[in-house]
């Protein structure tokens, strides 16, 4: 081949051996990604992840709106989780405006935040059920996610796509009577999940398919800069809510879940473990937010933003996800960067492949909890 | 009430440009100040700190001084990953900036702070992503999590990232022929 390729393309060798596989983007079990991975036999000897399918360019828009219209756009990337990728945003805003949220909207965007992150996991554990095979496991998340949906509703408006969170508070009051509503879908909701261990976290054939796949050491999770999930299922005891508290889970009992395994079965652990701590965040909020008082505040018209740049970072459902913002007295952002979970997390997916059977590759790549949407922005 | 009357009467003296930067000085958080002075005590002129927040530093340099910037930040100061890779176009500096927001796993005293570290390339008119002299140091090697940062850096900017093993495009469709979308002379249609 002589043809002169453009600079960062390349053509590369390879082994008689080994076979190229293409896995995706239509692929049912990668999301909107391809993996190129190579399989010597029923190995898998490297794995070229290739993410961008899903690409929208957030990042660029936000740069041509101003700090108000940018907030049902950003929600895009994830919108199972859209209330915990606006909350960073909405925080660097604040600081950048010099917004002080009243207390009670505080209080209430935990409350959104924990129903969302549960909202988010239910999703994903239905898919990682049911590429493991286990239809029963897409099953029961996808019908108790509705719980949480409702409630969601109820405060926001909208079931999915919330646009709920906004700089200097939220959005609406929440509707009479929902404090108790709330606290008894919520142990109920917790009751239910507790049922998931009998029927797939202590599944022997759940534990054979998982248990030592995909083992990411200590070292290795802090030097590839992992967050969240699998992070904590490598043994880092690191999640933001803990670590970097912001608004009022500081005077909230937040307990951080760590395992030490590395593997699949513990990456799939946590969230599970996650939901049940968010149960327990949510009825400590409900408990201690103040019955009335102001959930917003007033903003000018096209507000403009100072000379600074900001970054801001919350606990998402899949890890701390960081918002950068570089204002320059304008009323749109002069560079917004979304610093997401899956995107960090995807760095991992190689060398956890490497050396595992082809078989076990929705297994590990499913744990990683990875957005294919989220990672492309 | 009481506190904000005082503080309007102690405005009223000519004193008041004096006092201020002293003040200032006090009002910094102290872990911090500390942190980025170890900085300045290391490489003196050779580093800017830009500002010290409470569990923010901002530290500016020069792209030939990162390096060894970046490996005294992970040796002696403990920070052990990044979180962000950000390129912002500055057109009418000629310059593009490259924002590391660097964090810690290890240190329990450092999971508070962001450490961001910032160096500027040179940025042409027209691009030409590998071949122009938008270069800058990679710091793969320094801190291995900026991998795939640095990759969508350099399609998005066309920023190129010397020493780094993979530079290729990550997001961006193969045959893409524009220019690097994230700079500011790439509008987008309609706007």
């Amino acid at each position: 081949m002589t043809t002169q390729l453009p600079p960062g393309l390349s053509l590369e060798k390879v082994d008689e051996k080994i076979m190229t596989l293409n896995v995706g983007p239509q692929h049912p079990g990668s999301g909107h990604m391809r993996l190129i991975i190579q399989v010597d036999g029923d190995y898998i000897v490297a794995c070229d992840p290739d993410p961008g399918y899903v690409h929208r360019g957030e990042e660029k828009m936000a740069e041509y709106r101003n700090y108000i219209l940018n907030i049902p756009h950003l929600e895009r990337p994830i919108i199972h989780d859209s209330c915990n990728i606006l909350y960073p945003y909405c925080l660097a805003v604040e600081e950048i405006l010099g917004l002080e949220v009243p207390e009670r909207a505080k209080y209430m965007r935990v409350i959104a935040s924990e129903l969302n992150r549960c909202v988010y996991i239910q999703y994903w554990l239905g898919i990682y059920g049911i590429f493991l095979g286990h239809s029963t496991m897409f099953m029961w998340p996808m019908g108790d996610r509705e719980l949480l949906i409702d409630l969601l509703e109820k405060m926001t408006g909208a079931r999915v796509t919330h646009s709920y969170f906004i700089p200097g508070g939220v959005r609406n009051d929440l509707p009479a009577n929902f404090e108790d509503v709330c606290l008894r879908q919520v142990n109920y909701f917790e009751k239910r999940i507790k049922e998931y261990a009998d029927i797939f976290y202590d599944n022997p054939i759940l534990i054979h398919r998982t248990e030592k796949t995909g083992i990411l050491s200590r070292e290795d999770a802090i030097r590839l800069g992992t967050t969240g999930s699998v992070l904590r299922a490598s043994g880092v005891d690191f999640d933001v809510r803990k670590k970097e508290p912001y608004d009022v889970y500081e005077e909230l009992d937040v307990h951080s879940n760590v395992l030490k395994e590395g593997d699949s079965l513990a990456r799939s652990k946590i969230p599970w473990l996650d939901m049940l701590e968010s149960c327990n965040i949510i009825r400590q909020a409900l408990e201690k937010m103040p019955k009335s008082g102001s959930i917003r505040k007033k903003l000018k018209p096209n507000p403009r933003g100072g000379d600074m740049s900001v970054y801001k970072r919350v606990e998402s459902g899949r890890g701390s996800l960081g918002c950068y913002i570089v204002s320059k007295n304008k009323p749109e952002p002069y560079r917004l960067k979304l610093s997401v979970p899956s995107f960090r997390n995807l760095i991992a997916l190689p060398y956890l492949l490497k050396g595992e059977k082809l078989g076990n590759m929705p297994a590990v790549y499913w744990s990683l909890n990875y957005w294919p949407v989220e990672a492309d922005r | 009430m009481s506190t904000e009357k005082d503080s309007e009467q102690q405005e009223a003296p000519a004193a008041e440009k004096k006092q201020v930067p002293a003040k200032l000085d006090e009002q910094l958080p102290k872990f911090e100040k500390d942190l980025a002075d170890k900085v300045v005590a290391k490489f003196g002129e050779k580093t800017e700190v830009a500002f010290v927040k409470p569990d923010r530093i901002r530290i500016n340099v020069k792209k030939d001084n990162i390096k060894e910037v970046a490996e005294f930040i992970r040796d002696d100061l403990g920070f052990d990953h990044a979180e962000s890779v950000s390129g912002v176009d500055y057109p009418e500096d000629k310059e593009i900036e490259v924002v590391y927001h660097l964090g810690s796993y290890t240190d329990p005293q450092l999971s508070k702070q962001i450490l961001t570290l910032a160096t500027r390339a040179p940025r042409e008119d027209d691009p030409k992503p590998g071949n122009d002299s938008t270069h800058l140091p990679s710091l793969r090697e320094i801190f291995y999590s900026v991998e795939f940062h640095e990759r969508e850096c350099f399609e998005m900017l066309g920023v190129y990232f010397d020493g780094h093993p993979d530079n290729r495009r990550l997001l961006l469709p193969e045959d893409w022929a524009d220019l690097p979308p994230l700079r500011k002379d790439f509008s987008i249609k309609g706007r």
